[in-house]
């Protein structure tokens, strides 16, 4: 069935297509219909589901992890401020196995306040141990959240399905929601080998002494190792069954493409008018969105940027004292590989100022013009 | 034939706690857990946060407890047995019981917020705090639940504690949730009918168990009980229970109460305080025995 939803509601009927069994969640702007729409889903009993109505976002991981530990299927979402509280408790979803899934709004860190989409909220996050999907469209929101509770109950680690702020939260699209029986046939009931249960007792989490934490630590690094290729798996056997791949990276224009625009989140479309309009100009660019950023998808990127002459890495995060996160991880995953590819980066968009395909014209030009990026960072859009 | 006679227990005789556990001698929290489990049985989950008890059960892959746990974020307790207990429902299992059970920092101060959350929702959990006084798991660090006048490594003799114990039994009650009691590892069968009431009552319930410890309070390990019925005696914890907010009942009554000063000898980290102080401490005490029994007297 179609129907025009906005980004937000496509998270919410993401986790009710899911049967997400517990959900905890604080409003935060720009999250909130996210956990509206699912408060009415639960109290016309249209999802079985328990929604704990929590006092902090740190409270609704918490208690989603307790749920998780119990055998339930999980899901929460926020934003920004509420993300970051979360951040301890993010190690704990990892670090303790629980394939909880949450979605979560790119929104600026405080301080001014702001509401407005950038990606340093989730990015901050990168090292926590969970997956990180970047999204491109409010489909691509729904579908991914099915796909997560898959692969991440198949690998016991956490996902986070990302979607930026009012750009995709907020604008409503047409989306197809898929039918209830296929996809129940799709994701079958979360069953955990291991569970908090009285019939058979565990202390999960207790003190972890030297001669054991590194292997448990290894272990998690080995499962997400293994995350690329059941992503692509599962992806293909979505595609099979609702009509849409849902991939590691989406390429436009790529293969013959002598410079290649890197780009995560809902920029992407953008990138590809902006590439279509270059195109008409004798400009052979192409478009390389990267959708999984945890686990980093090397193998598929190295592929990717075979044959260009110019990689232009678009950021809309910035680590500081360093570059934009998404330059850097491209640059590592092509040290010793691309035989000396310039690869340029970018920064803009900050605080949700506009990327608009102008912006995306400016960088090709800048790009054009020179061999080698002369600047560490190249900022696009700075008014001084 | 002789009918065999039957020993009378007046405690369960389930035994849920093993030995080999890692506590010091004389803790009070471990018989804390062993009262406690013996009231709650084999069905119960427990989620505890960093506390003495995160350290007792043993370390990874060890556990001496038989009943399930979930090592939690130190501030989470609450919220994370409420994540238990509505997981495990909607997995189909509505009978488990399922427990918080943190010590007095974990519950007076940095879990306090996820605790009001749960107790504001009435979430069906037990919440049981058991109390030494202070940050004993990291080295006796003062909490809010150090008493006057006390010594702990953040409050050195020449800066001890000049602020009282937090009134967790008062800010609980504010909540109007169905059950608060106060217990005491001095009192076992009161603490064990306390239990076992709070598990029948759906809601959330809050015990606060008084447990001494004699690393931190510098008293001798033979001294945990007599110190936990001492402060029970001389109504520096005396024993009641608050039902939804209001109705309040004694649990131990004392005809006479004892003074303070006894219980204060034995302890070192009291050694410091002066006559003047004591008789402080004294009036305190008094008044909030006064205090108590008006709420008692006014539930009849």
């Amino acid at each position: 069935m179609k129907k025009v939803i906005m980004g937000n509601h496509a998270l919410s009927y993401g986790a009710k297509l899911g049967r997400a069994q517990v959900i905890a969640a604080y409003p935060i702007t720009p999250q909130t219909q996210v956990v509206e729409l699912l408060s009415e889903m639960c109290a016309d009993k249209s999802l079985d589901a328990m929604f704990i109505k929590v006092e902090s976002e740190h409270s609704a991981m918490a208690a989603c992890l307790g749920a998780s530990l119990a055998g339930a299927r999980t899901f929460t979402a926020t934003s920004a401020q509420g993300l970051a509280l979360m951040h301890e408790l993010l190690h704990w979803a990892s670090g303790g196995r629980l394939p909880v899934v949450m979605g979560n709004i790119n929104r600026a860190m405080a301080p001014g306040w702001s509401i407005w989409s950038d990606q340093n909220d989730s990015l901050s996050q990168r090292d926590t141990g969970w997956m990180q999907f970047y999204c491109s469209s409010n489909q691509e929101v729904l579908d991914t959240v099915i796909q997560a509770f898959k692969v991440s109950e198949k690998l016991l680690i956490p996902s986070m399905v990302i979607l930026d702020a009012f750009t995709l939260s907020h604008t409503y699209e047409v989306v197809d929601i898929p039918d209830q029986k296929k996809v129940d046939e799709y994701l079958p009931p979360f069953n955990p080998s291991i569970k908090l249960t009285p019939e058979e007792p565990h202390a999960f989490g207790g003190l972890t002494s030297p001669e054991h934490y590194f292997e448990l630590r290894y272990k998690l690094q080995k499962e997400m190792e293994k995350a690329p290729a059941l992503i692509e798996k599962t992806g293909k056997e979505y595609e099979k069954m609702f009509g849409r791949y849902l991939g590691l990276v989406e390429k436009h224009r790529c293969d013959d493409a002598d410079l290649i625009l890197i780009t995560s989140g809902a920029m992407g479309s953008t990138a590809r008018i902006a590439v279509d309009e270059l195109r008409k100009e004798g400009i052979k660019a192409g478009n390389l969105r990267i959708k999984v950023f945890r686990p980093f998808p090397f193998e598929i990127i190295r592929n990717a940027v075979k044959g260009a002459k110019k990689i232009a890495v678009v950021d809309r995060n910035i680590s500081y004292g360093h570059h934009g996160m998404f330059f850097e991880e491209v640059k590592s995953a092509l040290y010793g590989y691309s035989d000396g590819l310039p690869v340029f980066g970018f920064i803009t968009g900050l605080g949700g100022r506009d990327i608009t395909p102008s912006t995306f014209k400016e960088i090709t030009q800048y790009t054009l013009e020179r061999d080698k990026p002369k600047e560490e960072i190249i900022w696009i859009g700075v008014k001084l | 034939m002789k009918k065999e006679k039957k020993m009378k227990l007046s405690l369960p005789e389930v035994e849920l706690m093993n030995s080999g556990h890692m506590a010091c001698q004389g803790c009070g929290a471990t018989l804390a857990m062993r009262f406690a489990l013996k009231a709650l049985g084999q069905k119960v989950a427990l989620c505890i946060p960093a506390c003495c008890w995160s350290v007792i059960d043993g370390p990874f892959p060890y556990s001496s407890l038989d009943v399930p746990i979930f090592h939690c974020a130190f501030e989470t307790a609450a919220v994370s047995a409420s994540g238990v207990k509505a997981g495990l429902e909607m997995v189909g299992d509505k009978e488990t019981t399922v427990v918080a059970w943190a010590g007095d920092g974990g519950t007076f101060d940095i879990g306090i917020q996820a605790l009001s959350g749960v107790a504001e929702r009435n979430d069906d959990i037990i919440y049981i705090c058991y109390d030494n006084e202070a940050y004993m798991n990291t080295g006796i660090q003062r909490s809010s639940a150090t008493p006057y006048g006390a010594w702990t490594t953040t409050t050195p003799v020449k800066h001890f504690k000049n602020r009282p114990k937090k009134d967790m039994e008062a800010i609980m009650a504010a909540h109007r949730i169905p059950y608060i009691a106060t217990a005491s590892i001095g009192y076992p069968e009161d603490l064990v009918k306390k239990v076992k009431k709070a598990k029948e009552i759906k809601g959330t319930k809050f015990l606060h168990i008084f447990a001494p410890c004699p690393p931190g309070w510098k008293s001798q390990p033979e001294d945990t009980i007599k110190l936990a019925r001492m402060a029970v005696q001389n109504a520096i914890f005396p024993l009641y229970e608050i039902e939804w907010g209001e109705k309040y009942t004694l649990n131990i009554k004392l005809k006479e109460k004892k003074p303070i000063n006894d219980y204060l000898k034995i302890q070192g980290r009291f050694r410091h305080l002066t006559k003047k102080e004591i008789v402080f401490i004294q009036e305190e005490v008094d008044k909030k025995w006064e205090r108590l029994l008006l709420c008692v007297n006014g539930s009849k």
